[in-house]
C-alpha cells in the first residue's frame, strides 16, 4: 500500500474543504469551468458518491445506526472506493482532478464527534496527498446564514443530532459546525492548507483559486520540458 | 469482572470499564471446520447454563448486506473491502459484542480481526496500518486458532464439505493461480503464514485442527475450561421436584416414551 505523499501520479489533485455554506463547492464548479474552457483534460470527484457503499449510507442514515466510529468507517470506506476508482486512475492518466471534500473533511467531521484523531488520520494513510489544498474559511454566523436560506430542512447526522449536544437541530448543528471549524483551523498548519477568505467575493475569491493552480501548472508544464530536452 | 482492554485506540466514550462475560475467538482459515466447532461449543456452553452470543464476519446490521452484495459483484478495490470489513467489525463490536459482554453472555465469534488483518497483509495493505485501524478491537479472553497442516489439506477439506472453491476464499481476485484449486491453495499458504507470523503476536492457543472433529472439540473445550466455570454443572436447587416429578409422571402416564420419539398421543374418542 502506497501511504500519503508517496504517490508520484503525472496528474494533478486539487481539493477544497471548509464548512457547509463556506462557498467551496462554488468556486469549485467556477475552477472546473476555467480549466476546461482552457484545455485541460479535468475530472470531477465528489464525497459520497461511491455506487457501492451508498445503499449501506443510505439505509443507516435512514434507521439511524451510526456510531462514530461506524460512521467514520463506512465513510473511509466511500473514501477509499472513490481513491481507487475515481482518483488514482485518472491522476496517472495525467489528468486534473477536483475534489470537493477531501480526507480533511473527515479528520473535522469524526473528530467533532469524538473519535481519536490520530486514529482517523491513520486510516486514512492510503490517501493520495493534494497538489493543493484550500480551506474556505467563513466564520460560523455567515456560514449558517446562508445554509438557512437555502435549506430549510437539516438532516438528523447532519445537524449531529447523535451526538445528544442539543434538543434542538438549528443549535446541534451549530455546535457541530463550530466544533469543525475548530478542527479546520489546527489543520491549517498540520497539513498546510491553503487558506481563502470565504467572505470575499465570489470573483475575488476564484482569482487568488485560479492563480495558485496555474502556478502548479505551470510547474508541471517545466517539468515537461525538462523531459522533453 | 474483568477490565476491558483494547489493542490500541478504544473507541470514543469508552473508559476503563468492567465487564462480566467472556470473549472467546475461533480463528483459522476456511475450511477449517470454525462454524461446526462455534455450534458445538454452543450447545455445550448453553447447556452449562451459560448465555452465548455467537457472531462472525459480515454479519453486521449496518455493513453486512453490502458486503455480501458488493462481493458477488467481484467489484471492490482492494484497500475498500478492507475498510468495509472493519465497518462490519466495529458495528458488531459496539452493537453486539460488548453488550452482550456486559451483561455476562459468552460471546462466541467466528473470527475476528486476525482473519481481517490476514486477509488485507496478503492483499498488500500495510501492516501497520490494518492493525492501527483494529486497535479498537477489545483484547479477548482466549483466542483459539484452529490450524491445519498445508494448504492442501484445507483443499480436500473443502472439496469433502461438497460446498466447492469458492471465488474469495480462493483469492481470485490476487491472480494468484490459473485455475480455482491453484490459486486457493497458494492463496491459503499465505493466510496461513500470516497466521503463523500472528501467533505470538496475539497469543493465539493453538489447536491441531487436522485431528477427528471429536478430538478437536474436546481440545476446544479443555482450553475454555480454564476461563469458564464448567464443573460443577448450575446448582440445581435442591428443592427441585425431581424425584416426584418423576413418580406422577409415572402415575399419569401409561404409555411408555422411548427417548427421543414422541410420546403417543392419545387415540382420539371414537365420535358419539
Amino acid at each position: 500500500m502506497i501511504s500519503y505523499g508517496h504517490h508520484r501520479y503525472p496528474g494533478r489533485l486539487f481539493v477544497v474543504e471548509g464548512t457547509d455554506g463556506s462557498g467551496k463547492s462554488t468556486q469549485l464548479s467556477l475552477l472546473h469551468q476555467w480549466l476546461k474552457s482552457e484545455g485541460y483534460s479535468v475530472f470531477f470527484s465528489e464525497w459520497n458518491s461511491s455506487p457501492l457503499v451508498k445503499d449501506t449510507t443510505r439505509r443507516a442514515k435512514k434507521r439511524r445506526l451510526f456510531t462514530p466510529t461506524t460512521f467514520s468507517l463506512l465513510h473511509a470506506t466511500d473514501f477509499a472506493d472513490r481513491t481507487e476508482r475515481d482518483i488514482i486512475p485518472p491522476l496517472k492518466a495525467g489528468a486534473i482532478v477536483l475534489a470537493d471534500r477531501y480526507i480533511y473533511t473527515a479528520f473535522a467531521r469524526d473528530v467533532a464527534r469524538g473519535c481519536d484523531r490520530a486514529w482517523v488520520r491513520e486510516i486514512y494513510k492510503f490517501a493520495v496527498k493534494p497538489t493543493a489544498a484550500f480551506f474556505f474559511r467563513a466564520p460560523l454566523d455567515i456560514a449558517i446564514d446562508r445554509i438557512a436560506a437555502g435549506r430549510p430542512q437539516l438532516k438528523f447526522y447532519e445537524a449531529g443530532m447523535d451526538m445528544d449536544w442539543a434538543d434542538d437541530e438549528e443549535e446541534s448543528f451549530k455546535i457541530f459546525q463550530g466544533k469543525i471549524l475548530d478542527e479546520y483551523d489546527h489543520m491549517v498548519s498540520e497539513f498546510g492548507l491553503t487558506v481563502v477568505d470565504g467572505t470575499q467575493a465570489i470573483r475575488t475569491q476564484q482569482g487568488q483559486m485560479r492563480e495558485i493552480v496555474s502556478r502548479y501548472l505551470q510547474e508541471k508544464l517545466k517539468e515537461k520540458t525538462v523531459v522533453a530536452k | 469482572m474483568k477490565q476491558m482492554q483494547f489493542y490500541g485506540t478504544a473507541l470514543p466514550n469508552l473508559g476503563f470499564e468492567e465487564y462480566a462475560g467472556k470473549l472467546i475467538v475461533i480463528e483459522g482459515t476456511d475450511g477449517v471446520g470454525r462454524s461446526t466447532h462455534v455450534a458445538l461449543l454452543r450447545t455445550w456452553l448453553e447447556s452449562a447454563g451459560y448465555a452465548v452470543l455467537d457472531t462472525g464476519m459480515t454479519r453486521s446490521v449496518l455493513a453486512g448486506r453490502g458486503i455480501k452484495d458488493a462481493r458477488s459483484g467481484h467489484i471492490l478495490g482492494r484497500l475498500t473491502l478492507q475498510l468495509y470489513y472493519a465497518t462490519d467489525f466495529a458495528d458488531r463490536l459496539e452493537n453486539e459484542i460488548l453488550p452482550a459482554l456486559r451483561a455476562g453472555f459468552i460471546v462466541l465469534t467466528d473470527r475476528y480481526i486476525y482473519s481481517a488483518i490476514a486477509r488485507a497483509v496478503v492483499r498488500g495493505a500495510d501492516p501497520n496500518w490494518i492493525r492501527a485501524i483494529y486497535g479498537i478491537a477489545l483484547v479477548p479472553d482466549a483466542v483459539l486458532y484452529l490450524r491445519v497442516q498445508s494448504a492442501e489439506e484445507l483443499a480436500g477439506r473443502v472439496l469433502a464439505s461438497g460446498r466447492g472453491f469458492d471465488y474469495w476464499e480462493s483469492g481470485m481476485d490476487l491472480g494468484l493461480g490459473n485455475d480455482y484449486y491453484d490459486s486457493f491453495v497458494a492463496y491459503q499458504k499465505l493466510l496461513l503464514k500470516e497466521f503463523e507470523g500472528m501467533k505470538s503476536e496475539y497469543n493465539f492457543e493453538v489447536v491441531d485442527a487436522s485431528k477427528p472433529v471429536k478430538r478437536v472439540a474436546t481440545a476446544l473445550r479443555r482450553s475454555i475450561k480454564r476461563i469458564v466455570d464448567i464443573d460443577p454443572a448450575p446448582p440445581v436447587p435442591e428443592t427441585m421436584p425431581r424425584e416426584a416429578f418423576k413418580a406422577e409422571v409415572k402415575d399419569k402416564a401409561p404409555v411408555e416414551a422411548r427417548p427421543n420419539t414422541p410420546a403417543k398421543l392419545p387415540e382420539p374418542k371414537a365420535r358419539v
